[in-house]
């Protein structure tokens, strides 16, 4: 295996060492192998769904088909999007901020063995109480040991990621450089500090939620069991209480990975750095302030409802200007469009679109035709697929020349760039249309009508172009890793000057 | 910096589409929020995998619902086992069906046929299946059988399609 092609080192020095770049990089391994194995998973289900009834068996009955979506859901959102954010910020962040490592680089290596363990418990109990676990369901008939396996595995995670995120606010905040005031650091540190912030409030009631959960399986509690006197309700609460401020965290570090190639590859500097800091602080506040609008349908109340809709609202405006400082930083820009760039425009035209789909989803009559709909999936999945993954495969080409000394081939780039595109908004767009049919989301087969069947297809054949992108995406990184050409180190991408000294590397300790 | 108008006026548009979605929305969800005065109460329950109807005149039926076209009806919809939603996707109906609650949503059907009843929240094995019937019939009443006959004929079609209608 090859880690650096640089200075190649012994397997056992790179697992066990504790500097911030090694710990970054197994970060970033673990999280492409969880995105390439949830990926296909994805693909299972979607070739599943190419025809309604017995036509297509690649699997076999529901219940594979419910713990598929389990574990893809739960494999993406916590071992692919979050330590993936957690690997480029342990690698950035101390060069960013001007110190030798992270403040414990211990705490950091501990954080990241972690998520290996949690990993196991996910795919190798393979539930299927969907991602969200929502009870009575995940206590009284969901199959053990499965659902505990499920549990423990978020639980570690979620330690790990809490972990994570005191490390990166002390190294940013106590070890930061004297001379480097916060309002000069880049836009990614902010995004790393208000993501970390953001996990520390958030994070603790779904860990609580947890406990809950376990025990009422063990029979010892009733907390959310009705048959005890417990509200399955309140479960729903203290999940979306931590997990809609989780979609920002998914969220905001991609936004941070777009703003460092925005401006570099359109050769121009930020259009308002300021405006870039006060969204990020602005949504990170606002984001506690919606969690409800996923449970409008739960029998809330009408001015529960509309509280909800009105702090979903007041998120928008946050995003928008996030796309604001985007488009107003390449306008009149000489743009480069090498793969990071391409990824970065890409992200944002999808991030428009799953913008304006939200804002439909909340209104809260409509709520009620997309609620739980296969339109939720697509809209969603349009953030998480669209703007992050597409930011951060933007980043890892951005990054490439500087980890390994090579230059991967843009020619396979683009083209994976191209099926990536049109495979997503295939895949995802027609998903809102099943919706607005009627098809709910998380069924093993649909009623066999013509647009449905049609829709289904179309996203399905969207799925499979997107797999080719991956593919080529896997090929191109070992490729050229192994044998790409040399970078021109100083400037890889022939866009001018670097801010930060990638390559810059502090003796190990 | 420097241009920070064009973003101020740019934040200002923003808001406003928002602010009118919010106030659009928050007046349709008022009149929508209460049930008819005359409206028929009808118990909907669900169970791992079937839709049970209880009707007014404790009359009941599994996985069929008979409502007569124009008449007001309101469900008062609960589980027994785990969470349920109770969704008719032509008539834009949708409630969570929760173990030891009780959620109630109104409908006037405006339109006579059969439609589709399905679950909308994960439920178990087979979720995918929990499906019922809704035929709406015309207000006629004693000669409804022909209607519903000829209803069922062009079901299939309109089975999961006319949210969009």
């Amino acid at each position: 295996m090859v880690l650096e092609v640089k200075k190649p080192r012994p397997m056992w020095e790179i697992l066990f060492s504790t500097h911030h770049t090694d710990v970054g990089l197994l970060y970033v391994y673990l999280s492409l192998t969880a995105f390439i194995i949830g990926g296909a998973l994805a693909i299972a289900i979607r070739t599943e769904l190419f025809l309604p009834g017995d036509a297509i068996n690649i699997i076999p009955d529901s219940n594979t088909f419910h713990r598929i979506f389990t574990v893809h859901g739960t494999n993406m959102l916590f071992l692919w999007l979050i330590p993936f954010a957690s690997g480029i910020g342990n690698y950035l962040i101390p060069i960013m901020v001007r110190y030798k490592d992270m403040a414990w680089p211990k705490l950091n290596a501990v954080a990241f063995w972690m998520i290996p363990v949690g990993m196991a418990l996910i795919w190798l109990g393979f539930a299927d109480t969907t991602w969200n676990a929502y009870p009575p369901y995940s206590i009284i008939r969901a199959p053990g040991p499965a659902a505990e396996m499920w549990i423990f595995g978020l639980k570690i995670l979620g330690i790990s990621s809490i972990l994570g995120a005191i490390n990166f606010i002390v190294t940013i905040l106590r070890m930061k450089h004297p001379d480097l005031p916060l309002m000069k650091t880049s836009l990614f540190v902010w995004s790393t500090l208000v993501t970390s912030l953001m996990i520390i409030v958030a994070i603790p009631t779904f860990a609580a939620a947890l406990i809950m959960l376990y025990t009422d399986r063990l029979g010892v509690s009733g907390f959310f069991n009705p048959a005890m006197g417990g509200d399955p309700i309140a479960y729903q609460h203290l999940f979306w209480f931590t997990f809609h401020p989780e979609v920002y965290i998914f969220l905001i570090p991609a936004v941070g990975m777009m703003y460092e190639l925005i401006p570099k590859f359109s050769r121009k500097p930020i259009f308002s750095y300021q405006s870039g800091v006060a969204a990020f602080v602005l949504l990170a506040i606002v984001g506690f302030a919606s969690w409800a609008h996923h449970m409008y349908a739960t029998g809330m109340s009408f001015t529960e409802k509309t509280v909800f809709m009105v702090g979903t609202l007041a998120a928008v405006p946050a995003s928008a200007m996030h796309v604001f400082n985007w488009i107003a930083t390449m306008w009149g820009g000489r743009i480069k469009f090498a793969a990071p760039m391409s990824f970065a425009v890409g992200g944002l035209v999808l991030f428009f679109y799953a913008g304006a789909g939200g804002i439909v989803n909340t209104a809260m009559p409509l709520d009620f035709l997309t609620h739980d709909s296969y339109w939720v999936v697509g809209h969603f999945h349009l953030f998480v697929m669209g703007l992050v993954t597409f930011a951060f495969i933007g980043f890892i080409y951005y990054m490439f020349p500087f980890i390994t000394g090579r230059m991967y081939s843009e020619r396979a780039a683009m083209v994976q760039f191209w099926l990536m595109f049109v495979g997503v908004s295939m895949i995802f767009l027609t998903q809102h249309v099943l919706g607005l049919y009627g098809q709910p989301r998380r069924v093993f087969d649909y009623v066999p009508v013509q647009p449905l069947i049609i829709m289904n297809q179309i996203s399905t054949v969207g799925a499979w172009i997107t797999a080719a992108g991956a593919a080529i995406f896997v090929w191109n990184l070992i490729k050229s890793t192994v044998s790409g050409k040399p970078a021109k180190m100083d400037d890889p991408f022939a866009i001018g000057e670097q801010y930060y000294d990638y390559t810059r590397r502090e003796p190990h300790h | 910096m420097g241009h920070a108008t064009i973003e101020w006026v740019y934040v200002g548009v923003v808001i406003a589409i928002l602010v009118y979605v919010g106030a659009d929305a928050w007046n349709i969800e008022r009149l929508l929020e209460h049930a008819p005065e005359d409206a028929e109460t009808i118990k909907v329950t669900g169970a791992q995998w079937v839709w049970t109807f209880e009707y007014e005149d404790g009359t009941r039926e599994i996985g069929k619902l008979h409502l007569v076209k124009g008449q007001p009806y309101r469900f008062e919809i609960t589980s027994v086992d785990v969470i349920h939603s109770f969704n008719i996707p032509d008539f834009a109906i949708m409630m969570d069906a929760v173990p030891g609650r009780i959620n109630t949503i109104w409908l006037v059907p405006d339109q006579s046929g059969e439609y589709l009843i399905q679950c909308r929240e994960y439920c178990g094995l087979s979720h995918y299946q929990m499906r019922g019937t809704l035929i709406v019939e015309e207000p006629s009443g004693e000669e409804g059988e022909a209607n519903i006959t000829s209803a069922a004929v062009e079901a299939p079609s309109k089975g999961a399609t006319a949210v969009a209608s």
